[in-house]
């Protein structure tokens, strides 16, 4: 099939920019594959890598858009690169109209908005320690998205931020909330008196999610990226956040929201606890529960939510397996009376890394050992957990919370498995996620069921929607779309987690469906 | 423990990288400038390496 490349010289696009352009003229009839670049050293080396290299795109520079499409005729390929060109030419004149008020350096910007005092920076990652070390000397606060910055890097912002008192949220930092305005990706919730510290990624947009449902709202979320707690960077700009958010009056109640810290990291982040004189409630997935001490040590962020506004309202609160176990239960026995069993093994399919996580420590005491992501264990374990937003499942292409195909395919691929029996699922909303993703979501769990029962075998899907009311796609809208699916929708991932566990084996049905603490 | 003086003040960004972080602050009528960024060193990623590095030293 022919391949057919256009560059567009001096033309700098986003990546999300290029990616729903790319998926636009994909979409397109007769259009087999279609990519949008700039023409970096690595987006070479990505469309050799696709079989989309040609030696027409070679040519492109790193600030030259490089447009490709394969497809069954020219004429389906002119017409959709014309496409392609126009909305990128759309754009240009839009940005041109605004010129004014669209700066091209920082100092600029500045001048225009003097009292300036975040900078939310998402360029690429070999970029992005040099502006958001520029941004800090500038003493503004910053919040960094890109990934791919080194460890040292890392450091290096980290110790500029603390000497000036600033924060720097990243890098890697997905999701953040300050004075109740949302970065980045975030559900929209109510501003209101938890404060959270997290990682973070889905792990935030998660408690603020579960925190909202429980009638209560968030002062600020500071994310600190994944790597805040290792040895390395010893938990500082960690300790910095708690111990703000221990001055804010706005502040009632706190949420840490990690990893594990390195044991060498973490009596400096009990020492922290200790002295917040607020409650406060720890989630560090995969740390053992610590009940006592300053903090209330819990094992999934559904329980860090409710342990938080029970603190809020002064009403005990206790771990309990299903929120509503009498629903549990009965869902349970209708799943059990219709149809064949299942098979053996749960394929969890994660757009959030943190929902992955959690899933797999909460699957692992229950029913054995969860293979994660393409890592084989020792023999061949029935269950595995996949994260698709993980670096090797989104090379050249857009994060599943943005583009759900990615998903979709492993889920018609598992319709025709015997050896998968649960289908495990998370669904993501808020800003910056796809429009309607239980839309594509619900139409994928239709097609594998429909491939399973034609095979005389029996899939269930079973899914926890993070969301609320408040989000553009609506919580409701989409939680009707999966069960109208036939999708079994708990509150939430642990919950989700727990039932999948009691539909592969269901002996455990008897130990969780007793309203105890676990 | 010194507070972060963000928390007190009304949100006010400047947004480098992907534009629809900057239309969602909109959206949330938060005051925010969206740099017409282009990769510094007309892309080149070794010279921009270079130029943090001179950047830090000033």
């Amino acid at each position: 099939m022919p391949i057919k490349t256009e560059i567009c010289p001096s033309l700098y696009q986003d990546s999300v920019v290029l990616m729903r352009i790319a998926s636009e003229i994909r979409s397109r009839p007769g259009i087999h594959e279609a990519a949008a670049f700039m023409g970096t050293p690595s987006n070479h080396a990505l469309l050799e890598e696709v079989g989309l290299g040609t030696e027409e795109s070679l040519k492109a520079g790193p600030n030259d858009v490089i447009l490709t499409v394969k497809s069954e005729t020219e004429a389906a390929a002119e017409a959709a690169l014309a496409a392609a060109r126009a909305s990128l030419s759309a754009r240009r004149s839009t940005a041109a109209a605004d010129s004014e008020v669209s700066p091209r350096t920082l100092d600029s910007a500045l001048r225009a908005m003097p009292d300036t005092n975040l900078a939310a920076i998402s360029v690429p990652g070999a970029y992005a320690k040099f502006e958001a070390m520029r941004a800090l000397r500038r003493n503004l606060n910053v919040f960094l998205f890109s990934d791919n910055v080194s460890v040292e890097d890392e450091i290096e912002l980290k110790q500029e931020a603390l000497s000036r008192g600033l924060l720097c949220m990243g890098p890697d930092c997905g999701t953040a909330y300050l004075n109740g305005k949302g970065l980045g990706f975030f559900n929209v919730v109510p501003r209101g008196r938890v404060g959270c510290v997290a990682a973070s990624g889905t792990g935030l947009q998660a408690l603020a999610s579960y925190v909202a449902a429980l009638g209560e709202g968030i002062s600020h979320g500071i994310g600190v990226g994944g790597r805040d707690l290792s040895a390395e960077l010893g938990g500082a700009m960690t300790v910095f956040a708690l111990e703000a958010l221990a001055a804010d009056p706005a502040t009632e109640a706190v949420v840490l929201v990690s990893k594990p810290p390195h044991r060498e990291v973490m009596a400096r982040i009990e020492a922290t606890l200790a002295k917040i004189g607020k409650p406060t409630v720890v989630c560090c997935l995969g740390a053992p529960a610590n009940l006592g001490g300053h903090a209330l040590w819990v094992r999934s962020l559904d329980q860090a939510a409710q342990a938080i506004v029970a603190f809020l309202r002064d009403r005990q609160w206790a771990p309990r397996t299903f929120s509503d176990p009498v629903a549990a239960r009965a869902r349970f026995n209708r799943m059990r009376q219709h149809g064949p069993e299942t098979g053996p093994g749960i394929l969890g399919l994660y757009t959030g890394g943190t929902l992955a996580h959690e899933a797999r420590l909460l699957l692992e005491p229950l029913v054995g050992r969860v293979a994660f992501n393409g890592h084989r264990c020792e023999g061949k374990e029935p269950h595995r957990i996949i994260d698709l937003g993980d670096d090797a499942y989104t090379v050249g292409r857009p994060h599943p919370m943005i583009a759900p195909e990615t998903r979709s395919e492993f889920i018609r691929d598992a319709g025709r498995s015997a050896e998968v029996g649960v289908l495990l699922l998370d669904l993501v909303l808020g800003r910056g996620a796809h429009r309607n993703p239980a839309r594509p979501l619900a139409d994928a769990v239709r097609d594998a069921g429909a491939a399973a029962e034609s095979a005389g075998r029996r899939q269930i899907a079973i899914a926890s929607v993070v969301g609320t009311a408040t989000d553009p796609q609506g919580l409701d809208r989409q939680v009707a779309q999966l069960v109208d699916a036939g999708v079994l929708v708990f509150p939430s991932n642990a919950e989700a987690a727990r039932f999948a566990a009691m539909v592969v084996n269901p002996e455990l049905a008897k130990r969780l469906l007793e309203d105890d603490t676990r | 423990m010194k507070p972060v003086a963000v928390f007190d003040d009304a949100l006010r960004v400047i947004n480098i990288g992907l534009e629809f972080f900057a239309e969602d602050l909109r959206a949330q009528e938060v005051d925010v400038i969206h740099l017409d960024w282009r990769p510094p060193t007309g892309g080149d990623q070794r010279l921009a390496s270079i130029l943090a590095d001179l950047d830090d030293d000033a």
